[in-house]
């Protein structure tokens, strides 16, 4: 093992470090955005939303990410109408590609978690905000989603440490994010063994800085009592 | 003209009816309890006044107004629930004052209205507290609070004790009682507890199976049960019932026939037109009823005793019969196995047909 390494190691890796923040946040918030419909579709009344919304969670959940990743940016260029659509500028990009993948696979798992929640709800709390004269987006708003994002913060804590890990797949279309450095970096000095321990450790105290900002979050949001 | 009325109420389950054509009235003020056992549709009626349950056939009035299909946030109903539904993110403050709040309600109203039900209910302490920092009897004040805060028309109560401890729930029972009376309002409120029943109501409406099996004051119920489901749900100890025949009929005059009679036989002065030699009539009788002086009208063998402090609860049986309850005050001596005859006043027998319903009622 060669120290003299680490340091040209942890440059060369710290190149990619903020696409991995850009792709990490980027897709969280995007399967976050989709998370909510999704679970309330999931939790539909009417089989035309809920099926499909099954479905799609089944699909995504069930398939490895990379081989979704690999669907998106090699197989939709292979679609000559999305070629001619307005998106391709978007699709034909690793970045774009990496992002909306992973984004789209976090939000079949928040899906699950979200809905879940949304069942564990009493119905007592809906029933008692239609006695009091609230609408549907009201109830959603006021009633609903206050007390079941408190009870899933861990699990979008754990989310977002996910999506993070989920990111170093993109190297594997081309984008250059941490793993994309490090991995050429190994092409150059064939030391993998000092470049992926400093990868590691980067990952690492990044996962640990999420943890302890929702971490906080939580005790921020925490309803005091038993 | 009432001021709420149920008028050939029905609920369906796809095909399962759930409510048979229920008909009732309550009058400004007053103080409905359902009662009935469990699955007998009395949560389901409640809260098809409220709208929160979709009514399949017949029509809810409140105030003169048909609101059958009308948003509940609109029938000027206010709801406790079982389960009282607070929010645990809200301060209690902000649970009483929710519904207000988001009618837009001027902020210097909403402070009043809630510190004036918060004074009521005795919860003034606890406005900055969360739900989850609150003991039970707290969180129903709070339940309650926040239909207060509504100036509602009716006030509709869901088996809102059923989750407290006992000592507890004769609390908030007066605290209740109290409440209808400084405000008046029309209270309807659910319970499968027959002695909330009893205590709480002006008029109790006793529900089984979806069908309104009679509705009358406390007092009438207890008096004058139309029929044996009646009679065993309303009073405890439960009223205890003889499957006798008839002996023999006479102008006036009937004889039955059961073990557990002294002598055999047992002749009241009562109608019996209808009545036959061999007819099945069912005697009622209730625990406290049965006295220990005089002269017997039943002769029977104790099987085991329990006190209770200031009384005792006697369980005694006619030779091969079924066990009869009795409540005597104090504590008698009174071995198991040993005879005992107990005294029961003419007017305290109630006598039911074949079919269950009330025959010759004591006059």
């Amino acid at each position: 093992m060669s120290v003299d390494l680490f340091l040209p190691a942890f440059q060369t890796i710290m190149t990619g470090f903020q696409l991995t923040l850009v792709i990490t946040l980027a897709a969280f918030v995007l399967g976050q955005v989709l998370a909510l419909p999704l679970a309330l579709a999931r939790n539909a009344q009417s089989p035309w939303l809920r099926r499909p919304a099954a479905t799609y969670t089944f699909a995504v959940r069930g398939s490895p990410l990379l081989v979704q990743l690999f669907l998106v940016y090699y197989g939709l260029g292979q679609i000559e109408a999305i070629r001619d659509s307005i998106f391709w500028p978007i699709l034909r990009s690793a970045v774009y590609c990496s992002i909306l993948t992973i984004g789209l696979n976090s939000a079949a798992y928040m899906a699950e978690l979200l809905a879940g929640a949304l069942r564990q709800l009493p119905p007592g709390q809906v029933e008692a905000g239609q006695a009091l004269g609230l609408g549907r987006f009201a109830l959603l708003v006021r009633v609903v989603l206050p007390q079941v994002y408190r009870s899933v913060l861990p699990a979008i804590g754990n989310e977002i440490i996910l999506v993070m890990k989920g990111s170093t797949l993109a190297s594997a279309v081309t984008v250059m994010e941490m793993t994309g450095a490090a991995r050429t970096f190994v092409t150059r000095t064939y030391a993998p063994f000092e470049t992926f321990l400093i990868a590691g450790a980067i990952y690492l105290l990044l996962g640990a800085l999420f943890g302890k900002v929702f971490g906080l979050l939580e005790r921020r949001v925490a309803i005091p009592g038993r | 003209m009432s001021f709420l009325a149920l008028e050939n109420v029905t609920k369906n389950y796809g095909d399962h009816e759930v409510i048979k054509g229920v008909s009732f009235t309550a009058e400004k003020g007053e103080f409905v309890v359902f009662v009935g056992p469990s699955g007998c549709g009395k949560s389901t009626l409640l809260r098809m006044i409220a709208g929160l349950e979709d009514i399949t056939g017949g029509d809810v009035q409140i105030d003169g107004k048909v609101v059958t299909h009308v948003e509940p946030a609109l029938r000027q109903v206010a709801m406790v629930f079982q389960s009282y539904a607070l929010y645990p993110h809200m301060s209690v403050f902000d649970n009483m004052a929710f519904g207000l709040t988001m009618v837009k309600t001027p902020k210097d109203e909403i402070r009043r209205r809630v510190n004036e039900a918060a004074r009521i209910l005795q919860i003034e302490p606890l406005l900055d507290r969360k739900p989850r920092q609150l003991s039970g009897g707290q969180r129903q004040r709070v339940a309650i609070g926040r239909a207060i805060v509504r100036n509602p028309k009716l006030f509709l109560f869901d088996e809102p004790l059923s989750n407290l401890d006992a000592e507890l729930r004769t609390q908030m029972r007066v605290e209740i009682a109290r409440l209808h009376r400084s405000l008046g309002v029309t209270m309807v409120y659910v319970t499968h507890d027959q002695i909330e029943a009893m205590t709480l109501a002006d008029r109790i409406v006793v529900l089984r199976g979806g069908i309104v099996e009679q509705v009358g004051t406390p007092t009438e119920l207890y008096d004058r049960p139309a029929n044996i489901f009646v009679a065993g749900f309303i009073g405890s100890p439960k009223m205890n019932f003889l499957a006798t025949e008839v002996a023999s009929v006479a102008p006036g005059a009937l004889t039955l026939r059961h073990p557990a009679f002294a002598g055999g036989t047992l002749t009241l002065d009562r109608d019996t037109s209808g009545l036959a030699p061999g007819a099945a009539v069912t005697v009622g009788l209730r625990p406290e009823h049965l006295h220990m002086d005089g002269p017997a009208t039943l002769s029977l063998t104790v099987d085991f005793c329990e006190n209770l402090g200031g009384a005792t609860q006697i369980y005694a049986r006619p030779d091969g019969g079924e066990t009869i309850t009795a409540v005597a005050p104090g504590r008698p001596e009174l071995a198991a196995g040993s005879p005992v005859g107990f005294r029961v006043a003419p007017e305290h027998i109630y006598l039911f047909d074949a079919q269950g319903k009330a025959i010759a009622a004591p006059r």
